[in-house]
């Protein structure tokens, strides 16, 4: 298990240095000039623009400025944008509202889809797995922005329910709608994949032992049912957080949240690669823990699965 | 009982009727798709319906008609009246638990005993069913144990509310021919010990012959014949019995061709008018195409459905 878990984060390394080169790489190959519109009407100043190439290291190879970049990533250092402003600043503030937002909708996502999975799948074609059937597949039509412009104008403006968007106290009672919003093609899928796995399990000769047993049929489905059918539901959840962050960009414009989805949008306008990669960066961790918590998960779920 | 398909309605079990006492150990023998199992699971009530659906009869349990309760009588029933065991334990037992904790379960839903004597109880019926380190056994998963101690583990999570009734469907079918033996000496024990009635699904004449103390054997959804072990094995009163009896291999006929029945058994679907064995019985006769042999008595407590039994017994 220890030399397992070893040479999992050992795998981190090369992947993350790939992807995080193709990020650094992608920014500094989209052509504009960071410094359009930087100085008002005019051009800028020949010295200024020769002051800040220095400061920036912006005429070196883009090897050599990644290399840098990197260096001083290891040192908890993300770099500052043209403005001098600290991108590790940008981070704290942005992500941990970007972070609320997608636990929230990874908890309703989760709630309600395995709801819905378990109570279609005990009960296939029935009046209520067909209604689930029809608004997973709505859900999974309609463009995220659609159901959010809804929604708020719906429960947020209409019926005046909820505030339509987020203060910058991100209580929880506000962050349900974009929450559900957020989770809802997600949702669809869990609600599918639970339904799917349920119902292949539910006739499983270990299900009919415990009815054999005569064990209360909550406990039948709860412990001996639920149990199984959940691997591969618990899987699609875990590497759905990174998902979720990263995807969360319309829901955080829709909602006025404050979060990465809204820096990464003006620093990919304003050109502020440090900005960028470093969002993107931190997203990419995000994505390789959980993958690495997800495989763990696997083990303690699955007693069959050994690693070593 | 029937099983409703796209193709058809499958008509399993046909007028099945047999009846077991505390201490005695009843074999129902037949071939594969002759009904023995879903008979079994149709008492247990966990039939997968559909496709399979109960149409009429009784399955009675201290004279009181099982299919009329409701469920939660019948819940009460599985496990401390009547219990099973079934073929393979591997897929039979949850794979995500411990062996130990889904036979504790039992005395912690059921007897609402705390984890440490639910515990405790688990591993005394682990050492009654002869797993060896009971206690370190407790906390293994189904995968880590070898296909004997499966099942053993799978009869002492069956006998831990102590059933009256026992149903072993095939227990020992998936084993090794050395472990079957001392899988079938086990439930032999068991059952002398607790005076339980066992009712014993199997295919396997062998198998039969040393447990049984009776014998029913089914064909197509029907019992054609029910006899004492002795009896049916020395003088078998339908063609089907006698064509099972002389398809044992034998060692006196070494080299010679193995005999059989010929034939397949019928489609449940579409079952032959008449007796369901005429197709494939060599005595057969033009009664046999048209009226069905009830199971009618051809001598004290045994009984025969073929037109022709009376015959049979009375023959040296």
């Amino acid at each position: 298990m220890g030399r397992y878990l070893l040479r999992r984060l050992l795998q981190l390394v090369p992947v993350f240095i790939g992807t995080t080169f193709l990020i650094y790489w992608l920014v500094w190959s989209v052509p504009g000039d960071p410094f359009a519109g930087k100085c008002g009407e005019r051009r800028c100043p020949e010295q200024y623009v020769a002051f800040m190439t220095e400061k920036y290291q912006l005429d070196q190879p883009v090897l050599v400025q990644y290399a840098h970049y990197m260096q001083n990533l290891f040192q908890g250092d993300f770099g500052e944008t043209f403005s001098g402003r600290s991108v590790n600043d940008i981070i704290v503030a942005a992500y941990p509202n970007t972070l609320k937002l997608a636990l929230v909708a990874l908890a309703i996502e989760a709630l309600i889809g395995i709801t819905a999975g378990v109570l279609t799948g005990l009960r296939r074609n029935g009046f209520l797995d067909n209604l689930v059937l029809v608004s997973t597949l709505f859900l999974i039509a309609l463009p995220v922005f659609v159901i959010g412009f809804v929604l708020q104008w719906l429960l947020g403006v209409q019926w005046g329910i909820v505030r339509p968007t987020v203060s910058s106290e991100m209580r929880l009672t506000e962050l349900l709608v974009p929450g559900f919003v957020l989770g809802s093609a997600s949702m669809a899928y869990v609600a599918r994949l639970a339904r799917t796995s349920i119902a292949e399990n539910r006739r499983a000769d270990y299900v009919r032992t415990a009815i054999a047993k005569g064990l209360p049929m909550r406990r039948v489905v709860g412990v001996h049912l639920l149990r199984n059918s959940l691997i591969p539901v618990v899987t699609l959840l875990g590497t759905d957080l990174g998902a979720l962050m990263g995807g969360a960009i319309v829901t955080e414009g829709i909602f006025a949240v404050n979060g990465i989805g809204r820096e990464v949008y003006r620093a990919i306008v304003t050109k502020e690669s440090a900005t960028v990669v470093s969002i993107v960066v931190v997203l990419v961790l995000v994505y390789l823990v959980m993958n690495l918590l997800v495989d763990l998960l696997y083990a303690a779920l699955d007693p069959r699965i050994r690693y070593e | 009982m029937e099983f409703r398909t796209r193709d058809g309605v499958a008509k399993v079990i046909n007028g099945v009727t047999y009846h077991v006492d505390a201490g005695e150990t009843l074999a129902v023998l037949g071939e594969s798709g002759s009904g023995k199992s879903v008979t079994a699971q149709t008492v247990m009530g966990i039939l997968d319906t559909p496709p399979g659906f109960v149409t009429g009869g009784q399955v009675r349990f201290h004279g009181k008609d099982m299919l009329t309760m409701s469920d939660e009588e019948r819940r009460r029933i599985r496990g401390e009246g009547i219990a099973m065991i079934f073929q393979d334990a591997l897929s039979a037992l949850n794979p995500v638990f411990t062996v130990g904790f889904q036979i504790a379960e039992q005395f912690r839903v059921r007897r609402g005993m705390g984890r440490a004597e639910a515990k405790k109880r688990a591993i005394e019926m682990l050492d009654q069913v002869k797993i060896p380190n009971a206690k370190s056994r407790f906390s293994q998963y189904p995968h880590q144990f070898s296909g004997g101690m499966r099942q053993r583990a799978m009869i002492a999570m069956s006998l831990a509310l102590d059933p009256e009734v026992l149903i072993a469907d095939e227990p020992t079918t998936a084993l090794d021919v050395t472990v079957q033996a001392q899988i079938m000496d086990l439930l032999a024990e068991l059952q002398r010990e607790r005076q339980m009635g066992l009712i014993l699904i199997t295919h396997d004449l062998g198998v039969v012959a040393d447990v049984a103390d009776r014998i029913a054997v089914m064909y197509a959804g029907r019992i054609v014949e029910e006899a004492d072990v002795y009896e049916l094995y020395a003088k078998p009163a339908h063609p089907y019995t006698i064509g099972l009896l002389e398809s044992i291999p034998r060692l006196d006929e070494k080299g010679q061709e193995l005999r059989t029945i010929k034939g397949l058994p019928p489609n449940l679907m579409n079952i032959p008018p008449g007796c369901p064995f005429n197709p494939r019985c060599p005595m057969a006769q033009p009664v046999c195409r048209e009226k069905i042999p009830p199971l009618l008595q051809v001598a004290p407590g045994r009984a025969s459905a073929c037109h022709f039994a009376e015959e049979l017994v009375s023959r040296d």
